[in-house]
């Protein structure tokens, strides 16, 4: 159901390099993206071809050497943490390593706290923040009841990765980033996982950024195929398009080098 | 947390420094609630009394009670405890120039020794090759054996105040006793006196907790110091970085021990209090602190949980003390018991240069070993002026540093053997 006409996020020029001198390394290179409401889009890529690096550009968890990121037409403004959280309010995101993703010292219910204040429910009756926490359990296949004053390390991993698909539950973010969230988990996990993503972008609209090098995923799950080499996009277009008849040489090497399995599974369902 | 705690808590390394120092501490805290004598206080007139029991004279003649105590090895005790060594082998050599084999002769044994001389010596004997002088000395070895073996009592006269004549008041016989406990006063010194004739022991208790609150103040301030700057810098990064970590690298290539005795010196003697000297102390030893908590945070501020925080809108000061703090915590814990420990050290380094706290109102335990090497402990032999404080600063810092290591094979895994 992407929405054709609205512009949600643009990127310009975005530019990003590390170093200085010799060790100079650039991550990303001119990159320019235009999301549309609603639209489920791949970035899809192999190790090191700065797709993080984009991804946390476009978070605004690091500030891109060049470039412009413009958000619901106007350009974006972080200058003070104000802004920033008024930002983060209409974009989040998912890691990839959910053991890494949680603070190893915070309780289960202080994560999805965290979401409910953001959401200003500061002020909401303790029956309903449990009853709030309580639904976006449910929504990811959770009991809170069990999850209550536990840590997030006592979950295992797929749980851990449903619990951040909670917590985008309660914020409701015009925007998801999705940064390789099923590359840590086994392959079982992997479709709940895949599938309650969905579910939630079907029923709240959101924009979904979904970072990848499985391109076989990429094109089960997206309405927009960026493939990324060395910091810039070498093709792009409609699923369909990109994967079923790929122009540039590095998209058919990415395409080959997809298990075969997953070829069966994927390529003639079409 | 609850696991990590317990491995602490089973970790031997860290238990025994853990017990070890909290003996001192509890020995620091209760001792003088017990014993209410001022650690200066001067107790003896001369200096470095050896360890002992000590029995005042007068008390022990007036005491309420006078006991016979009929003990056969009383005398012998008594000869045994006045005759030198020397003494002996004099009398050893006499008796074999006699002609008593001297496999006989067991110059440990005191009576057998005895017998042997009153059955042989015979002051007109001659024997041949010895000198007069020798012959003389016999003789005064003769009469002190002699003396010992007296049975008199000894008496105790007291001056008319008509007369001004001398008269015996009572006799105190070799068999009479008096009960410790009815001796009005009686002073234990376990560690004798020291050069000052203060009592060691009392001295070393208040010189530890002295020594003991430096390194605690100096570890304190060194830490916040190294924290706080190693926090800004690593968090912030950029220029602040630059800046503190060039003051930082000035600090490190400047020796902390020159800087010290700088600082100390300029002060002045009248100035430094040990409160002082441990801020000190803690202002020049941040360095190692500060580099480590920065190299810490550096690799911790772009993990995925602080990234996290940033997203849920946590301010800077909250992802610091939430998402960045508790990470670095067990290591900054192990950083400060090192710079307490290092802190007692430099202390006692400092005063045994004389330049530590000054000398008038509380001991420290540099300052006691300042003292025993100005008065020549070391030399003139006297051991318990400056051996017991040796072996505190040893136990303590041997504690702190165990109690580190537990904490590291705790903490980081990959060390356990």
């Amino acid at each position: 159901m992407p929405d054709e006409k609205t512009i949600c996020m643009k990127a310009s020029g975005l530019t990003k390099v590390f170093g200085l001198g010799r060790q100079k390394t650039v991550a990303v290179d001119h990159v320019d993206l235009d999301l549309y409401q609603g639209e489920v889009v791949s970035i899809v890529g192999e190790s090191g071809s700065g797709k993080t690096t984009l991804a946390k550009m476009l978070l605004g968890l690091i500030s891109p050497t060049e470039g412009d990121v413009y958000f619901l037409g106007k350009k974006r403004d972080l200058s003070s943490q104000k802004k920033k959280q008024d930002y983060w309010k209409n974009i989040q995101a998912i890691f990839q390593d959910p053991f890494a993703s949680y603070n190893i010292f915070h309780k289960i219910d202080d994560v999805l706290l965290d979401c409910i204040y953001m959401r200003g429910g500061r002020k909401f009756p303790s029956e309903e923040k449990t009853g709030l926490m309580a639904k976006s359990c449910g929504f990811v296949n959770l009991k809170f009841e069990e999850l209550t004053n536990k840590y997030p390390f006592e979950l295992s991993g797929g749980q851990m990765q449903r619990l951040m698909i909670a917590r985008i539950f309660l914020l409701k973010p015009k925007i998801l980033l999705a940064d390789e969230p099923t590359s840590m988990i086994d392959a079982c996990s992997r479709a709940t996982i895949l599938e309650m993503l969905m579910r939630l972008r079907n029923e709240t609209g959101m924009t979904v950024i979904f970072i990848t090098h499985d391109i076989g995923l990429a094109y089960y799950v997206s309405d927009k195929v960026y493939i990324m080499e060395h910091g810039k996009f070498v093709e792009s277009g409609t699923a369909d398009e990109v994967i079923l008849h790929p122009k540039a040489a590095y998209t058919r090497r990415l395409i080959n080098d997809v298990p075969k399995i997953y070829e069966e599974w994927d390529l003639s369902t079409v | 947390m609850k696991n990590t705690l317990r491995q602490v808590l089973h970790s031997g390394k860290f238990m025994v420094g853990f017990v070890i120092l909290l003996t001192i501490l509890l020995v620091v805290l209760v001792y003088p609630l017990i014993i209410k004598d001022s650690p200066l206080g001067i107790i003896g007139q001369g200096t470095f009394f050896p360890p002992g029991i000590y029995v005042s004279t007068y008390d022990s003649l007036n005491a309420p009670k006078q006991y016979t105590l009929l003990l056969t090895d009383a005398a012998a005790k008594r000869i045994a405890n006045k005759m030198s060594n020397d003494d002996r082998l004099a009398m050893k050599e006499w008796l074999v120039a006699d002609g008593v084999p001297a496999s006989e002769i067991d110059v440990t044994k005191t009576a057998s020794l005895l017998d042997l001389w009153e059955k042989n010596y015979d002051p007109k004997k001659n024997i041949p090759g010895m000198i007069f002088a020798k012959v003389r000395y016999y003789q005064r070895v003769n009469t002190s054996v002699q003396g010992l073996l007296s049975t008199e009592g000894a008496i105790i006269a007291s001056k008319n105040a008509q007369t001004g004549a001398l008269e015996q008041a009572s006799t105190i016989n070799q068999s009479d006793y008096v009960n410790l406990s009815q001796v009005a006063n009686v002073r234990v010194l376990p560690l004798g006196t020291d050069n000052f004739g203060r009592d060691v022991l009392t001295e070393l208790i208040r010189a530890t907790g002295v020594s003991l609150e430096i390194g605690l103040v100096a570890g304190i301030v060194a830490t916040l110091i190294g924290l706080s700057l190693g926090l800004l810098s690593g968090y912030v990064g950029g220029m602040v970085d630059d800046v503190i970590m060039f003051f930082t690298n000035l600090f490190t290539v400047i020796p902390s021990i020159v800087l010290l005795i700088l600082i100390s010196f300029s002060i002045g003697q009248d100035q430094r209090g040990a409160f002082t000297i441990a801020v000190v102390i803690g202002f020049t030893s941040w360095v190692w602190t500060a580099r480590a908590v920065r190299a810490q945070v550096v690799s911790l501020r772009n993990r995925d949980h602080v990234n996290l925080s940033k997203l849920s809108g946590h301010s800077i000061v909250h992802i610091i003390i939430y998402d960045i703090l508790p990470y670095i915590a067990s290591y900054v814990v192990m950083a400060l018991i090192l710079q307490i420990s290092s802190a007692i050290l430099i202390e006692a380094g400092l005063s045994i240069l004389g330049l530590g706290p000054r000398t008038t109102e509380v001991p420290t335990l540099g300052l006691m070993m300042n003292w025993a090497m100005i008065y020549q402990a070391e030399i003139l032999g006297k051991w318990w002026a400056y051996f017991p404080v040796l072996i505190v600063i040893a136990l303590i810092t041997f504690s702190m540093n165990l109690m580190n290591t537990g904490l590291d094979q705790v903490f980081n895994p990959a060390l356990r053997d």
